[in-house]
């Protein structure tokens, strides 16, 4: 018997838990742990770092300054003793991308005098229209009175599309049948000053940044409606060139703001990168979903890790917690950092398992994993096969596994009406994992090494405690590698 | 051949004119008279094949090709290294199963399946192979089964009408599985030489919306055994990696035969579609070049390295 996870093929478990920490980790074996960074001693870890952007679609334009600008913060630096050189390079990478990519700024500038007026830009099927749903439920949530306008004349049946959205919202919607945009939008203002929406929110047609004709029509939207906000909407899977077409809506239109859309599959996201860089506008929301609900704003750190092909390990805890008994968890956690892991904590995690449900689909927000997880499926059995071997044990042996020797393990595999194998596999896991802990706990000092177990704790929990997971999961968070 | 190319390569290679232009003007830079093969160089001209959204991977092995016909001494002038990037691509991307001739039913109707990831083109390219189609005097019927988002029916139906062909549909929210068993009905009731059934957008991500993808080509199959004919995923060419993952997964829940490239009128390039063609095997069968039903090329190995490397 095995744990759910260590019943995925290898491949998956290799592409869940490999991550840039392990590669950089690998890159850096050879650098000891004194002396300082240097520009020669870094250089293939950066390598590491160039590759992950490159695959994650960031421009490589903006990859090679970003490799630059790290290099210089990172030379000179002392190697701290406590942590290996591949995770301080993580650390120096990941803050920089999130103080490229930040900071979180759901701000909207409001119009004193007057509806505030919100622009939405961007190529054809980024996600404009259900982003302008998207942005009217969150307005009204926050007690404004929106008024959608549909300024998209060119796609077929564009206009009924943001007319279904406003219906459902109960949000009005100005449509005209015909007509140049600009004049539409005109109006649509003035409608919504008779109507009294304090808010205006304009879907224009998608259009190619090269469209001449059409960058006109937009710039003479802009120039006649004098919005507030102008959002450019971003596909999440945008390649290399999403710093021709950002960089050309900015040309054309005073950005000030950016939406991200389509996060909610496993795209790496570079473009969010891309785009900050050559407009230099806040990345202020992010699409997670086709429902209008799923709309969130925009947080640096999250996609600094999914970049770097770290997985989006917080939304994914967060996903979690949702199913999760929060004190239970942290209960667990808790017993990993004071080493006092036992059999009673661990039956608590795998109930907890059972609580999450579509486990699949969390785990497919993991990058590169979404695609491979067909066909594997999170078996509720095995769950049920270790918890019943768990039940088995008396109280005692749960708080002292090692109490167990052939005449309890046999015991305990007839009480659980399992085999003497499964039990033996087991408790084998078990003290791995406890192992595992052990050397975790001496690693991660602080608070930071405690908000990193918890967190663990948590996916941990959803994961099984699978040892062989556990160990490449705990490289991919910086831990040892053996 | 089902697609009559006429005059229309031009319009490919205008779309491709600017990145012909771009690439070759800035290879030529890079292979100026006296460089050196170095790695400086190797950089460089690795960086322009990212550039065009090939990624890393399949860019290093490019690469490496490059380098190892530079050892053997296959180049003699800079006009070499285009020639030999420009046979790789289209040795890569051509092959009998390349190029837009649409596998024909042995006896009509024949299915053609249009799936992918959200507002990647679908629906607009199925209005244009409804239009090709049409031309060819095909008797051709649309299935609206993208039952879910908000008027993705109606936008089927405006093409419908202008293209004056018929569709089956229903209520938004019914049974997307539904609306393609009563189009393969149709289709055979009507003597329909063609079927183009439209999907939902949907990301390869989720399980539940994959099966249901599953369950419409069943469903199609349980009418028409042979069907789908032709099962086309419609790639945005301005998506990067992502795009192999897409094409990998939607894969495994239907039986895609190819791509059809859309949005390649813009400054993206669609170098993806060679990761793609190494790692998942489908070809490249169409490109969308603008937004009407005319706006469509037949793919063209040849016309498309050239294109990039000319
Ligand atoms: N420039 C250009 N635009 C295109 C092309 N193909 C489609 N579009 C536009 O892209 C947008 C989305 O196209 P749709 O055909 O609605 O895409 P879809 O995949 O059916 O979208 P969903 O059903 O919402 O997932 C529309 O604005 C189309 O006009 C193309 O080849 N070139
Ligand atoms: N999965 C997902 N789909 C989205 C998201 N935002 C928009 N879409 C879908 O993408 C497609 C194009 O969106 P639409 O709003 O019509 O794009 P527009 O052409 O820019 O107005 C539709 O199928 C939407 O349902 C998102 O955040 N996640
Ligand atoms: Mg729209
Ligand atoms: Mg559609």
């Amino acid at each position: 018997m095995r744990f759910p996870l260590a019943d995925c093929n290898s491949p998956i478990v290799e592409s869940m838990f490999e991550s840039i920490t392990e590669k950089l980790t690998a890159a850096f074996s050879r650098l000891t742990s004194r002396g300082k960074l240097t520009e020669a001693n870094i250089q293939e870890g950066l390598r590491e770092v160039r590759q992950a952007l490159l695959e994650a679609d960031v421009n490589f334009k903006v990859a090679k300054d970003f490799i630059a600008s790290v290099t210089a913060k990172a030379v000179g630096k002392e190697v701290i003793e406590s942590i290996r050189p591949g995770q301080q390079i993580v650390k120096i990478v990941h803050d920089e991308l999130v103080a490229l990519m930040g900071p979180t700024d759901g701000y909207i500038h409001w119009q004193s005098s007057g509806p505030t007026v919100i622009l939405m830009a961007g190529l054809q099927g980024s996600g404009k229209t259900t982003t302008c749903g998207k942005l009217a439920k969150y307005l009204v949530k926050k007690g404004k009175r929106p008024l959608l306008v549909a300024a998209d004349v060119q796609r077929p049946a564009a206009i009924q599309q943001l007319q279904v959205l406003g219906k459902d919202l109960g949000v009005p919607v100005y449509a005209e049948p015909s007509g140049r945009p600009p004049k539409i939008c005109e109006r649509a203002i003035g409608h919504a000053k008779e109507t009294d929406r304090d808010v205006v929110i304009l879907d224009t047609a998608g259009r190619l940044h090269i469209d001449a004709a059409l960058m006109q029509e937009v710039k003479e939207v802009a120039d006649r409606t004098k919005p507030d906000e102008i959002f450019l909407v971003c596909d999440a899977m945008t390649g290399q060139d999403a710093v021709n077409s950002a960089s050309a809506f900015h040309a054309q239109l005073p950005l000030t703001g950016v939406v991200l859309t389509k996060l909610d599959g496993d795209a790496r996201g570079g473009a969010a990168m891309s785009v900050k860089a050559v407009t230099g506008k806040p990345i202020k929301f992010v699409g997670l979903g086709e429902k209008l609900d799923e709309f969130d704003e925009f947080h640096p750190d999250r996609m600094a890790s999914r970049i770097l092909g770290m997985g989006d390990v917080i939304t994914l805890v967060e996903k979690a917690q949702a199913s999760l008994e929060q004190g239970k968890v942290e209960k667990a956690a808790e017993a990993f950092m004071k080493d006092q892991f036992t059999f009673v904590d661990f039956l608590e995690m795998m109930q907890q398992v059972k609580k999450m449900g579509k486990m699949k689909d969390i785990l497919s927000m993991i990058p590169g994993l979404g695609s491979q997880l067909k066909g594997v499926d999170v078996d509720d059995k095995d769950i049920g096969r270790i918890e019943a071997i768990v039940q088995s044990m008396t109280i005692t042996e749960r708080l002292h596994p090692e109490l167990f020797n052939g005449s309890r393990r046999k015991r305990v595999a007839q009480g659980s009406g399992t085999s003497v194998e499964a039990v033996n596999q087991l408790l084998r896991d078990f003290q791995q994992m406890r192992k595992m802990m052990k050397q975790m706990k001496g690693m991660m000092g602080g608070k930071l090494g405690r908000a990193k177990m918890a967190q663990f704790a948590k996916l941990k929990g959803k994961g099984g405690p699978d040892s062989e997971a556990f160990r490449k999961f705990q490289g991919g968070l910086g831990g040892p590698k053996r | 051949m089902a697609f009559g190319l006429g005059g229309a390569l031009g319009k490919l290679r205008a779309g491709l004119q600017k990145t012909r232009e771009k690439l070759s003007q800035s290879l030529k830079g890079l292979f100026a008279i006296g460089r050196k093969l170095d790695q400086d160089l190797i950089d460089e001209l690795e960086e322009k094949l990212i550039a065009a959204d090939m990624g890393p991977a399949t860019a290093t092995q490019i690469i490496d090709e490059v380098k190892a016909a530079y050892k053997a001494r296959a180049f003699k002038d800079p006009n070499d290294v285009y020639v030999f990037l420009k046979d790789k691509i289209r040795a890569l991307l051509g092959g009998p199963d390349a190029g837009g001739d649409i596998r024909f039913a042995a006896t009509p109707p024949t299915v053609v399946l249009v799936v992918g990831v959200n507002g990647s083109g679908k629906t607009t390219s199925i209005a244009k192979l409804a239009s090709i189609l049409t031309k060819e005097k095909k008797k051709v019927l649309l299935a609206a089964c993208d039952t879910f988002r908000a008027a993705a029916v109606e936008q089927l139906e405006i093409w419908s009408q202008r293209i004056g062909v018929e569709i089956i549909k229903a209520q938004t929210g019914a049974d997307p599985a539904a609306v393609a068993f009563d189009a393969a009905d149709a289709a055979v009731a009507r003597k329909v030489d063609v079927l183009l059934v439209d999907t939902a957008g949907r990301l390869h991500t989720k399980e539940n919306l994959m099966q249901e993808l599953g369950k419409i080509q069943r469903v199609i199959k349980k009418k028409l055994p042979d069907a789908p004919h032709e099962v086309l995923l419609v790639l945005d060419a301005t998506t990067g990696q992502n795009a192999i993952a897409q094409a990998k997964t939607f894969r495994e829940v239907v039986d895609v035969t190819g791509l059809f490239l859309a949005k390649l009128d813009g400054t993206a390039k669609g170098g993806v579609v060679i990761g793609i063609r190494n790692e998942v095997g489908l070809p490249v069968k169409f490109v969308g070049v603008g937004e009407t039903p005319d706006d469509v090329e037949r793919f063209d190995p040849d016309a498309f390295a050239e294109a990039l490397f000319e």
